[in-house]
């Protein structure tokens, strides 16, 4: 932080960081994956492309599938996992995002058995749309739960981290058609997977440039592996998606491969960061130091002005 | 409070002077007595007498010990000089003040805020965290699946996850004597009146003639903090007179309800959905191979 002068208590942190356990960064993989392709299937299937649809629907069903099992594992006390179902809270992403995944994973099981068995056939045509369009949702509310603290690094990138999210989904869906679809029927999850790529690139460049010096734990010892490890992956798995893909079989999977890799490690990134951000104090008093000196908050102390 | 109807009972809460604190911590001793708390040995920290050093599953009372070497008088400055230390302690029973060895000595219990905006309600997803009819903010232990949510939606980082138990926990304002009409045990315990007790208007009141009572002595530094509803959070039912900036006692200067940005949260999250969407859509524009 360029403010040296802030204060704290022996260097103690003043928020607490996340007790969140490693499902959570493979989570918030799985869930875009598995959305995003939920939202690749529905549209291949609607342009006539079944072979990629019915890829594309595996592949939904691997991220959506593995998603409940992540969370459960995660809960502090999982038997009592149902309980995220006693209610619907609009100020609660994670309230908000569970009855999406349900939803998701009960249209997205019907949809994919179907693409592979052509079971429930009539189920499976309200399914398929419905999947999709909770998909959407699926991918992005994950930065909106993680934006919805006072982790600064998450609650200032607010408006960034749905995006950077939204992105990785795009790139994972599209990574994974790319892999397992015969590249004459993968043309439109390639085009996925670079635009995902792309913009995941450049929004977390955006995100990290409006952050400032809040920034600064995606650079921090045990965080700048995945942040660079992340554009690294992504770039290099893009350029041979681009470049080799449509003829080569193994430039395919080596991309998809890649930008996967890429999409796992952004999220591992932005999840490490959190613990940085919520540990260094200057972090969460700095600028709320700053707001005060400049006026716009009266801030939460109230003194007795020297009268004369 | 509507929601209790003819059962809501006037908002209570903790007004925690810190100027009477003498850090004796048996706030901490009868929280963790009454409450059942288990144990925290934390070893032993070097920060002058405190080695509890936050509030957490396990620790519901906290109290700092802030040293500082200054100039002895008041605030760094030899304005006012140990003529008006004296005064000080004369009239207004002031204990932080230590004197001798150029030492001010700031103590302080910290306890959770039971905010008006309380983000760790508002993100639960359970609804284990609830808003009782005293209009303080409890868990209930049969209800938390320990998702952790509420751990770092927290501005002041009160609540935490217990080890082997995997739910999360924190200060109640003993909702059990409350019922009882009793007052909570740290306060009954507080042995100088430190932590007081009370109807929160009531508390409010008291605390702005403590605070015009320090400022006219001199104390130029004493604040109220969290006492009234113009803040980030909308007011606390734990609010204290603190004698230097919050952060000094690991306190955000400026917390604010992370809900309070739900609306532009969602809007982003929304607008990425569709966004993704229409990437979705126009993967299909264009050449077929």
């Amino acid at each position: 932080m360029s403010d040296e002068d802030v204060r704290s208590y022996y260097g103690r942190p003043v928020v607490k960081p996340p007790v969140w356990k490693p499902e959570i960064p493979w989570y918030l993989f799985t869930g875009g994956l598995g959305g995003g392709s939920a939202a690749l299937a529905y549209a291949a299937g609607r342009s006539g492309n079944d072979v990629l649809a019915r890829r594309a629907w595996l592949a939904a069903m691997a991220g959506v599938g593995a998603s409940p099992l992540l969370l459960i594992s995660d809960l502090g006390y999982p038997s009592r996992f149902l309980n995220m179902l006693r209610m619907f809270k609009v100020t609660s992403p994670m309230s908000v995002g569970s009855w999406v995944l349900v939803g998701a994973g009960a249209t997205t099981s019907v949809a994919a058995a179907h693409a592979l068995t052509g079971l429930l056939p009539r189920s499976a045509r309200v399914a398929r749309p419905a999947a999709a369009l909770l998909g959407l949702p699926l991918s992005t509310y994950t930065g909106a739960l993680l934006a919805n603290t006072a982790v600064p690094i998450w609650h200032e990138a607010r408006h960034s981290l749905p995006v950077v999210f939204a992105a990785g989904a795009a790139a994972s869906a599209g990574a994974a058609a790319t892999m397992l679809t015969p590249a004459r029927h993968a043309a439109p999850a390639r085009r996925l997977a670079l635009m995902g790529s792309l913009v995941e690139l450049g929004g977390v460049q955006a995100m990290e440039h409006r952050l400032g010096d809040l920034a600064d734990p995606y650079h921090g010892p045990d965080v700048e592996l995945f942040t660079r490890g992340a554009r690294l992956l992504t770039a290099t798995g893009a350029l041979l998606i681009a470049g080799a893909a449509r003829r080569s079989r193994a430039a395919a999977v080596a991309g998809g491969a890649l930008v996967l890799a890429g999409a796992l490690a952004e999220r591992w990134s932005v999840f490490k960061s959190g613990f940085g951000s919520a540990g260094d104090p200057k972090h969460t008093v700095g600028p709320q130091r700053a707001r005060i000196r400049g006026g716009r908050t009266r801030g939460a102390s109230r003194r007795i002005e020297a009268a004369a | 409070m509507s929601t209790y109807g003819t059962d809501a009972r006037p908002r209570m809460g903790f007004f925690t002077d810190t100027s009477l604190c003498i850090g004796c911590k048996a706030c901490e001793v009868a929280c963790k007595e009454w409450n059942r708390v288990p144990e925290s040995p934390q070893g032993f920290s070097g920060h002058s007498y405190d080695n509890t050093l936050d509030l957490g599953a396990n620790t519901w009372r906290h109290v700092a010990f802030v040293e500082q070497r200054k100039e002895l008088g008041l605030d760094g400055g030899d304005l006012l000089g140990s003529l008006t230390l004296d005064h000080l302690v004369a009239d207004t029973g002031l204990q932080t003040y230590q004197d001798g060895e150029d030492v001010r000595w700031l103590m302080a219990s910290d306890v959770c805020k039971h905010c008006t905006h309380a983000a760790c309600l508002e993100v639960c997803p359970t609804g284990a965290l609830f808003r009782t009819e005293f209009d303080t903010v409890v868990v209930q232990q049969d209800i938390c699946n320990g998702c952790g949510y509420c751990v770092p939606a927290c501005p002041f980082g009160v609540l935490d996850q217990r080890e082997g138990d995997g739910r999360v926990w924190k200060c109640t304002l003993c909702y059990d004597r409350l019922r009882d009409d009793k007052e909570p045990a740290c306060a009954q315990a507080c042995p100088t009146n430190s932590i007081q007790f009370g109807e929160l208007g009531d508390l409010r009141d008291r605390a702005q003639q403590r605070l015009e009572q320090l400022a006219d002595a001199g104390a130029a530094s004493a604040q109220l903090y969290l006492a009234d509803d113009e803040d980030g959070i909308g007011g606390a039912g734990a609010f204290f007179l603190l004698l230097d900036e919050p952060e000094v006692y690991g306190l955000p200067p400026d917390p604010v309800d992370t809900v309070r940005d739900i609306g532009s949260i969602w809007a982003a999250a929304g607008a990425a959905a569709v966004g993704l969407g229409v990437a979705v859509a126009a993967a299909f524009v264009g050449r077929k191979r």
